[in-house]
């Protein structure tokens, strides 16, 4: 079998598929569609496909050229990226599907650019997962900024606009402000920007240096949304709720703590940079992250600005579990991005099939809403959940993992956080939930509707019955994932 | 054939110089067009066999009525002349191939002819000064190409043109008056014109004050045609008046040639024989480019003109070419002469699509171009796209210079840093004007009355055919790479 025709497949059928997607808008709604939802299902049968071999210890590989010397564009999976690939391209299938429903639901205008600019998205996330070193992951990761701006001022009127500037200013600042700066001092002092396991700056940098260079990345990243560079989030919920439960719940914010992740584990080394103390402070950064975001959320009045800063709060659950640098800590966090990623998808999902249905936004109109739209709501109470950690959902057994590793390296400061974290989680999520099922609806509500359309409902059905399958069901995303470090060590 | 393959890089000059007079005859618009465009893609054939020879590391020198070299005049091309004739006849064959009809809305029939007479005669001055390795040639070349660009620049149907161009004029004739005072006053010393003869006679000059002055004068003189800041006053005003496909002939090249004399001139005769001089030049020049590029990218970010926009944003691109310049390191030298390539790339593409756009709008105000991408959709991608460019995203040709010019600062310790921080902000404010644009044609109501419509046909394939070279030499650099190198290894190799 040919890795390199696999792994250019995996390139080339998003992007393909927005040009087919393109010209078929032309032609036909139900044929744009149709070839979204094929689009999406041969990439995740193509993706899919390289998870046997990843598991037998195959590292798959496509050098294509060199771009300046010593610089190549090239692409390498390895089980983190196996994984974040298999995550988004298998949320496309059911996210289109929810799409499908949503766009037509709310009648939105200039669905073609929509689906192009979602296929093409995804073509930079698959392209983030597969690279082989800092220079092509930053080229896909500009991409997606770039492919994603599209999608978040897709309304188009002055609100949005703003916003969407703020999205791009954002990650378009740090990007290039501190994330290339620090690709260049890689290079420039470790000679190679390849992900190498064990990492590469062993010997070639140490000190405070290191933990500047660190700081450059973390920061750089600005789609991990680790305060203070997380503002770019919640202005990104302007976009349609498809958009924002994919890309801004999966692929986009995966995209930035995979990065973390990956630059932690392949680029510094886990045990070089556990031995070195100035890069300590990461691990306050990520604490105050998960508390304050939590904080602010509780006082949020806008489900999906809510949902927003939820999101900012666990993707620095992420980066603290790859902060604590112990293996279990890794596996955690790999599997807290699966956790979050059903979770967190689900509940957009969840937003998006109410305000299709009943056209409400703020959380205090959802008093009795559980009675009307059931399937909805008890998707929202499993994602929900699965925020809180609550068994049986994937967000438990993620952050048993964490936990263990915080115990594993004694770090209270961890184990501390994600107890309050929790707790806040619980507070902020529980008011939701016991309003929506046992409040009586106010007089001021819309009381004539049901649920939301079939393929939202299917949609978020699936996403709910992942996030509990994840709880019953996660040796091998543990089993991948163990081969990250086991072949790290 | 062959009997005239050793003759090329006269045939550079000659053929644009000799077909000026014959296009001047042929009284037919068209006709005229086809002609110049005919002798400017000969020239660009040309400078591509030419580099192709020197890839292959073949010298080229050439003599003029075979009179041996100090005394006749010779002609050589090198890495670096060779990568300035490929920029210089590549974007006059594109402006030429794709302007016909916009320069229809510009410029009256019967003055057509006359007009790409003068253009090909700047193409031939800024050819012959790549190609000759004479110090009073290219004075001669250059007057040549600054007379015949005022004739381009005021062509337009633009009455403001006529005070940009004056002033264009009085600059730039300064600027030639300080360069022929300095070669006037090293002729006095030295007895020579050649270039590389100079370099060795100035060594045996026992005074060298007349030297150190001739070299102000000089530098001083090129700063000026090179719009170096603070000297670049004339610039915004003759780019933003003249007919968008002068702006981008000009944009692509006319500046850089300057800074080409200027470079060769400061390294190959200066560098090595003045005592101290390459201190006085990284002083001179590291400054004011720094101020260059801070300074003409706030005003870019603030200007409510597009075109004199991107001329703003011409001179703060100048400012990295001459801070990379101003390292004195093989690396901070390539990406300097990398980025006269790359950026030729992206501005080219940025000014053919406001031609594009001149094709249906008057003024070239951002509040006039409101809601326009839905009227002309390609254009306005082209025009996103060349942004990035100019940017300087990954994957586009302006990331490949700006990854050599941030790795060539990171050389130089705790200095460095603060150069790094210059042009990361300086990104940043291109982000900001850029987007400004963006923003404006996809967002802004659009005028109910516009009658708008795609641009025609060969204008935007040669504004797309410059949009995919901007990605082709971001991800395939190869070319512009191997032959900045050799440049910069060359002007490096001459310091003491």
């Amino acid at each position: 079998m040919n890795f390199g025709i696999t792994i250019a497949a995996s390139l080339a059928i998003p992007l393909t598929g927005a040009l087919a997607i393109a010209i078929s808008g032309r032609i036909n709604d139900n044929l744009r569609e149709t070839v979204t939802l094929v689009t999406a299902g041969a990439l995740a049968l193509v993706v899919w496909s390289l998870v046997p071999d990843l598991m037998a210890g195959a590292r798959p590989e496509l050098q294509l050229f060199e771009v300046v010397p010593g610089i190549q564009l090239g692409f390498r999976i390895e089980p983190l990226g196996m994984l974040f690939a298999a995550l988004a391209s298998g949320l496309w299938i059911v996210n289109s599907i929810y799409s499908i429903g949503y766009m037509r639901g709310n009648k939105e205008s200039k669905q073609t650019r929509f689906y192009v600019f979602f296929a093409l998205s995804l073509a930079a996330t698959i392209g983030i997962a597969f690279a082989a070193n800092l220079f092509t992951l930053f080229l896909f990761y500009e991409a997606l900024t770039l492919c994603t701006y599209p999608l978040v001022s897709h309304k188009g009127d002055e609100k949005t606009v703003r916003s969407a500037r703020v999205y791009l200013g954002i990650l378009l600042l740090t990007s290039i402000g501190l994330l290339l700066p620090a690709i260049i001092w890689t290079y420039f002092v470790a000679g190679t920007g390849e992900f190498t396991p064990g990492g590469i700056l062993q010997g070639q940098l140490e000190g405070p240096a290191l933990g500047l260079l660190l700081g450059l990345f973390v920061f750089g990243i600005g789609k991990a949304a680790v305060m203070p560079v997380h503002r770019w989030l919640p202005a990104a919920m302007v976009a349609p709720t498809p958009v924002s439960a994919l890309l801004h719940a999966v692929a986009v914010v995966k995209a930035g703590v995979f990065t973390v992740t990956k630059v932690i584990v392949y680029i510094f080394g886990v045990d070089y940079l556990f031995a070195e103390p100035s890069s300590s402070w990461l691990l306050y950064a990520a604490a105050f992250t998960v508390v304050a975001a939590s904080l602010v959320a509780l006082r949020q009045q806008n489900l999906k600005r809510l949902l927003a800063y939820s999101t900012v709060a666990q993707l620095s659950y992420v980066v603290m579990a790859t902060a604590v640098l112990k293996p279990l800590a890794e596996i955690g966090a790999s599997l807290h991005m699966v956790a979050h990623a059903f979770g967190k998808i689900t509940l957009f999902f969840a937003a998006g099939a109410i305000y299709t249905a009943a056209k409400k936004t703020e959380i205090g109109q959802l008093a009795g809403i559980g009675r009307r739209m059931p399937w909805t709501m008890t998707a929202f109470t499993i994602g929900a959940l699965s925020m809180i950690g609550v068994p049986p959902t994937g967000g438990f057994v993620s952050k048993w993992y964490i936990l263990a590793g915080a115990f594993q390296a004694d770090n209270y400061l961890a184990i501390a956080t994600i107890i309050a974290s929790t707790i806040l989680n619980a507070a902020y999520f529980l008011p939701i939930i016991f309003a929506a099922w046992f409040s009586r609806e106010t007089a001021d509500n819309n009381l004539e509707h049901g649920e939301a359309p079939l393929p939202m409902v299917i949609a978020l059905t699936v996403t709910a019955a992942l996030t509990i399958g994840l709880f019953i069901s996660n040796g091998p995303v543990i089993a991948l994932e163990a081969q990250m470090l086991g072949v790290g060590k | 054939m062959t009997g005239l393959y050793p003759h090329l890089p006269a045939l550079q000059v000659v053929v644009p110089m000799l077909t000026a007079p014959l296009v001047m005859l042929l009284r037919q618009r068209r006709l005229s067009w086809a002609v110049a465009s005919a002798a400017s893609l000969c020239a660009f054939a040309i400078a591509v066999t030419l580099t192709l020879d020197v890839l292959a590391d073949r010298e080229i020198t050439y003599l003029m009525g075979s009179w041996p070299a100090p005394w006749g005049i010779e002609l050589g091309v090198d890495a670096f002349s060779a990568l300035m004739l490929l920029i210089v006849t590549g974007a006059s064959s594109l402006a030429l191939l794709a302007g016909a009809q916009s320069l229809d809305r510009d410029i009256e029939a019967e003055r057509q002819p006359l007009f790409f007479a003068a253009w090909l005669l700047v193409l031939a001055g800024l050819a012959g000064i790549l190609v000759t390795a004479d110090a009073f040639n290219i004075f001669v070349f250059m007057e040549i190409s600054s007379l015949a660009s005022y004739v381009l620049v005021a062509g337009g149907p633009d009455r403001r043109a006529l005070p940009a161009v004056f002033q264009y004029l009085i600059m730039g004739t300064i600027g030639a008056t300080f360069y022929l005072i300095g070669v006037g006053l090293i002729y006095l010393m030295t007895g020579t014109l050649n270039l590389a003869d100079m370099e060795l006679r100035i060594h045996d000059v026992a005074d060298q004050r007349p030297i150190l002055v001739a070299a102000g004068f000089i530098t001083v003189g090129l700063a000026l045609k090179a719009a170096i800041f603070p000297l670049h006053i004339w610039l915004p005003n003759a780019y933003t008046y003249a007919p968008n496909v002068v702006t981008v002939f000009l944009a692509a090249c006319a500046t850089k040639v300057s800074i080409y004399i200027l470079l060769r001139f400061d390294f190959f005769v200066f560098q090595p024989n003045l005592q101290g001089h390459d201190f006085q030049f990284v002083y001179f020049l590291m400054p004011l480019s720094l101020l260059a590029i801070l300074i003409a990218s706030g005003v870019a970010m603030f200007e409510p003109n597009l075109k004199r926009l991107l001329a703003w944003s011409s001179v703060a691109q100048i400012g990295y070419i001459t801070l990379g310049a101003s390292l004195v390191s093989v690396t901070g030298i390539t990406a300097g002469l990398l980025h006269i390539f790359n950026h030729a790339l992206a501005k080219g593409a940025l000014f053919l699509a406001v031609a594009c756009l001149g094709m249906s709008v008057a003024r070239m105000r951002i509040d006039s171009i409101g809601g326009i991408a839905q009227k002309m959709p390609w254009t306005m991608a082209a025009f996103v796209l060349a942004g990035l460019s100019l940017i300087g995203v990954p994957g586009t040709a302006g990331f490949i210079s700006k990854w050599y010019l941030i790795t060539a600062t990171f050389r130089l310790g705790s200095l460095g840093i603060a150069l790094v921080a210059v042009i990361v902000v300086s990104s940043l404010m291109a982000v900001v004007y850029i987007w400004r644009v963006v923003e404006a044609a996809y967002f802004h109501a659009p005028d109910p009355d516009s009658t708008a419509v795609e641009a025609p046909l060969p204008l935007l394939l040669a504004t797309w055919g410059a949009v995919v070279l901007n990605f082709y030499f971001g991800l395939m650099p190869a070319i512009p790479i191997h032959l900045a190198t050799s440049a910069a290894q060359l002007l490096h190799g001459h310091m003491r």
